[in-house]
C-alpha cells in the first residue's frame, strides 16, 4: 500500500493580464478579467510508496513545489485526485505561525495546534521541541527578541515533531548551523528507520543523494521518470549540464595583458561524439593572441567545482611541453587523456605567466566549461573518481599481511 | 455542514488562536487589557454629552426597573454594536493578514475567522460584565434574565460571525470590501436605535403614514437585525422584560441564515485560498 497515490493531477494557475483587483475595475470593465491558462502540474501519476523516502526533482517552474502544495492540501489540484494515508506535516516553512509578541512557549502550542497537534501531545512533547531548538534559556521571551537561527530551529523543532505518519520538506534543510543540521540529519534518519515516508523537495543533489531512495523527476509540469533514486537522480543530473565546449561570453582578464587568451574549446579525444564519462579524456584548445613577443612563458589550465572548489592545474613547464615563444595569434592545444573527475560540471581557467610563473600575464576565470556524465553507472559523491575494486579475503590474509 | 464537523476537529486550534488574538492584542501596554474597556467608555462619554446633554434625547424610563440613566441605556445597544462591528472587521482582515500561514501550511480556515470572533466575544463579555456591575449598582434586577442575555449574545456572535464569514472571502477578491464596510457602518450605526430611542422612529413613522401600499417606514426600519438585537438587549439589561417573542425569533432567524450563507461561500472559496491570496 503506498503512502500517497496520485492520479492524474492537474494544477492549472490563472496568469492575470489585468485582474481585477478593485471593484472598480471589474464594475468599469465590465467583464472577466483577461487571463492565460498555465498548467503548473499536467496529468501527474505517482505512487509514494510507503516508508520511502522520495525526492521530487526538476528546474524551477517544473512544478515540484506545486505538487508538493498540493500534496500538503494548500493548494487544490484542478483535476484528478491526491489520496495520503497518514498523518501529513509540512515544513514549507517553518516558523510562518510565530506571533513574534508572544513567548516561546505560547508560539510553541499555537504552531504546534496549527500543524494539527492536540494538547496533551504537545505537552508531553514540550521539552523535547525545546530541547531540539536548543532554546531552554529563552522560552518565555517573545520570539521577536530571538536571533533570525533561534526562530527558524523552534519552528522547525516544532514541525518535526508532530510526528507525522508522512513528512513532506520544501528544501529547508539548510537552516541552522553545522550541529543543527547534524541533529536535523539524525531525526531524519530514525524518521527512515521508523518506516515513515519523507517527500523531499531539494536542489542540492548531493544531499539528496545519501537522503532518499525513490525520485520523481519533473518538467514543465508533467512527470518525466519516477523510479529508484539512483537512476532518476542520474539522469536529471546529466541533463542539467551544459553542453560541452561551450565558451562563456563576457570574460574577465587580470594580467599585465601581454598575452590574452581569448577564448577556449573543449574537444572530444577522438572525433567520436560520446560524452566524457569517468576516466575519459578531452582536449581544450586555447585561442591565443599577443600583444608583442613573449619568450618562454607558461601557459597553464586550472579546473574548479562550479561551487569554487579548486580542484587540478597543470601548465606547459609541468607537463614538460614547454612553450618557446608567442608571437601573434595561435591555438594551443592541452590534452587531458584521463579525468579522474565525478559526473557533474567543471569550470575551467586558464592562464600565460612569464617564466618563473611570478608575473601574470592573463587570466580568465570560467573560460570553458566540460561536464562529466554517469554514463549510466552510479558514484557516491565527492568530485575526484577513486578507481577501486573490492575482495573478499581471508581474515588470516590480512592479519599476518606484510 | 462541512465547516462545523472542520471546526470540532481543531477545537485546539481555534483555541490557540483565540488565545494568540486576546494575548497579543494589549501585549507591551500598560493598562493590557484595560485598553479594550477604554473605546467604549470613550464612545459613551462622547454620545452621552452630545445626545443627552446637547440634543437632549430623552429616553423611556425602564419599565419595569424604572431606571433612568442615558449612559446606562446607551451601553446596554453600544456594547453589542460594537462587539458586531469587531467582529466583522477583524474578521474581514484576518484571511489576508495570515496570508503567509495559509500559504505555507493546512488548517481549516474557517478557524482564523472564527478565533477571531471568539477574542472579540471574550473582549465583549469582559465589557458586558462591567456594565452588569454598573447596572447592579444603579439599582436593574439584572439578574435572572442573564442567562437569556447569554443566550442572546450567543445569537449575535453566530450572526456576526456568519457575516465576516462571507465577507472576509469578499475581501480576499476585492479589497475594497474593508473600506466599503466601514463607511456602511457608520450609516448602519445611526439606522440602529442605539443613540436614540426607537420610539422616535416609530412615532415619525405614524405621522407620515405609509409609504406604499401597506409598507410604514417602521416596517423598512424594522428590516435591520440590529434594530432587534438593540431592542433585545435593552429589554433584558436596562427595562429588565422579556423581549418580544417575534423579536427573538427575528434574531435567530436573522442569525442562522447568516451563518448559513456565510459557511457555504466560505466552503467553496476555501480551497482556493492559498491562490487567491
Amino acid at each position: 500500500m503506498s503512502a500517497i497515490s496520485v492520479e492524474g493531477v492537474s494544477k492549472r494557475f490563472r496568469v492575470y493580464h489585468e485582474r481585477n483587483q478593485t471593484l472598480k475595475a471589474a464594475v468599469m470593465r465590465r467583464r472577466r478579467a483577461s487571463y492565460e491558462d498555465f498548467w503548473a502540474l499536467r496529468d501527474v501519476d505517482l505512487e509514494i510508496p510507503h516508508g520511502s523516502s522520495f525526492a521530487l526533482v526538476g528546474d524551477n517552474g517544473s512544478g515540484k513545489s506545486t505538487l508538493l502544495k498540493c500534496l500538503a492540501q494548500i493548494l487544490y489540484p484542478d483535476d484528478g485526485r491526491i489520496e495520503t494515508r497518514g498523518r501529513v506535516a509540512a515544513l514549507l516553512e517553518v516558523g510562518s505561525g510565530f506571533h513574534p509578541e508572544l513567548s516561546g512557549r505560547d508560539n510553541v502550542y499555537l504552531n504546534a495546534s496549527i500543524l494539527g497537534m492536540k494538547r496533551p501531545e504537545i505537552a508531553r512533547k514540550f521539552d523535547e521541541i525545546v530541547d531540539f531548538a536548543g532554546v531552554e534559556q529563552f522560552i518565555d521571551q517573545p520570539v521577536k527578541n530571538y536571533s533570525s537561527g533561534m526562530y527558524v530551529r523552534l519552528g522547525f523543532a516544532v514541525a518535526i515533531n508532530v510526528d507525522p505518519e508522512i513528512l513532506l520538506v520544501d528544501e529547508v534543510l539548510a537552516v541552522g548551523d553545522a550541529a543543527f543540521q547534524e541533529k536535523c540529519a539524525q531525526k531524519f534518519a530514525t524518521f527512515k528507520r521508523e518506516g515513515r515516508t519523507v517527500v523531499v523537495v531539494s536542489h542540492s543533489m548531493p544531499s539528496l543523494r545519501t537522503m532518499v531512495d525513490h525520485a520523481a523527476w519533473l518538467q514543465k509540469g508533467v512527470l518525466r521518470e519516477v523510479g529508484p533514486a539512483q537512476g532518476v537522480l542520474e539522469r536529471y543530473s546529466d541533463s542539467t549540464h551544459e553542453s560541452s565546449g561551450a565558451t562563456i561570453g563576457g570574460l574577465v582578464h587580470i594580467g599585465s595583458g601581454e598575452v590574452r587568451i581569448q577564448r577556449a574549446e573543449v574537444l572530444p579525444l577522438t572525433a567520436t561524439d560520446e560524452p566524457l564519462t569517468v576516466g575519459g579524456g578531452l582536449r581544450l584548445r586555447l585561442h591565443w593572441s599577443a600583444a608583442g613577443r613573449v619568450e618562454r612563458p607558461v601557459v597553464g589550465i586550472a579546473v574548479e567545482a562550479l561551487d569554487g572548489t579548486y580542484l587540478a592545474a597543470t601548465n606547459t613547464r609541468d607537463a614538460g611541453d614547454p612553450v618557446d615563444v608567442l608571437e601573434g595569434e595561435g591555438v594551443l592545444e592541452c590534452t587531458l587523456p584521463d579525468v579522474r573527475l565525478h559526473p557533474g560540471t567543471y569550470s575551467v581557467i586558464a592562464s600565460v605567466t612569464d617564466e618563473s610563473t611570478t608575473e601574470l600575464l592573463d587570466q580568465v576565470r570560467d573560460i570553458a566549461r566540460f561536464s562529466v556524465d554517469s554514463g549510466g553507472r552510479s558514484w557516491s559523491g565527492g568530485y575526484l573518481a577513486l578507481p577501486a575494486s573490492w575482495d573478499q579475503v581471508a581474515e588470516s590474509t590480512s592479519a599476518v599481511d606484510g | 455542514m462541512s465547516i462545523l464537523s472542520e471546526l470540532r476537529d481543531s477545537r485546539e486550534l481555534v483555541a490557540n488562536l483565540t488565545r494568540r488574538e486576546v494575548k497579543g492584542k494589549y501585549k507591551r501596554t500598560v493598562l493590557g487589557q484595560l485598553w479594550s474597556l477604554a473605546n467604549p467608555l470613550a464612545a459613551m462619554l462622547v454620545y452621552t454629552l452630545v445626545f443627552s446633554f446637547i440634543i437632549k434625547i430623552e429616553p423611556d424610563v425602564g419599565d419595569p426597573s424604572g431606571l433612568d440613566i442615558f449612559a446606562v441605556w446607551l451601553l446596554c445597544a453600544l456594547l453589542p454594536w460594537s462587539f458586531f462591528t469587531n467582529v466583522v472587521t477583524g474578521g474581514m482582515a484576518s484571511l489576508v493578514g495570515n496570508e503567509n500561514l495559509i500559504k505555507k501550511v493546512y488548517f481549516p480556515r474557517s478557524a482564523l475567522v472564527v478565533a477571531n470572533g471568539f477574542s472579540a466575544f471574550f473582549t465583549w463579555s469582559t465589557e458586558m460584565a462591567v456594565l452588569l456591575v454598573v447596572l447592579l449598582v444603579v439599582g436593574s434586577a439584572v439578574l435572572p434574565w442573564l442567562p437569556l442575555v447569554v443566550v442572546v449574545m450567543a445569537v449575535l456572535y453566530v450572526f456576526a460571525l456568519g457575516i465576516s464569514l462571507l465577507l472576509s472571502i469578499a475581501n480576499v477578491y476585492f479589497r475594497d470590501t474593508q473600506h466599503f464596510v466601514a463607511i456602511l457602518f457608520q450609516i448602519w450605526f445611526y439606522a440602529t436605535p442605539i443613540v436614540y430611542p426607537g420610539t422616535l422612529v416609530s412615532e415619525r413613522s405614524d405621522r407620515m403614514g405609509p409609504l406604499f401600499g401597506s409598507v410604514t417606514l417602521e416596517d423598512l426600519y424594522r428590516l435591520n437585525p440590529m434594530e432587534r438585537f438593540a431592542e433585545v438587549f435593552r429589554n433584558l439589561l436596562y427595562d429588565n422584560r422579556m423581549p418580544e417573542l417575534v423579536d427573538l425569533l427575528v434574531i435567530i432567524a436573522w442569525a442562522v441564515g447568516a451563518l448559513v450563507v456565510g459557511a457555504l461561500v466560505f466552503t467553496r472559496h476555501s480551497k482556493r485560498l492559498a491562490e487567491a491570496l
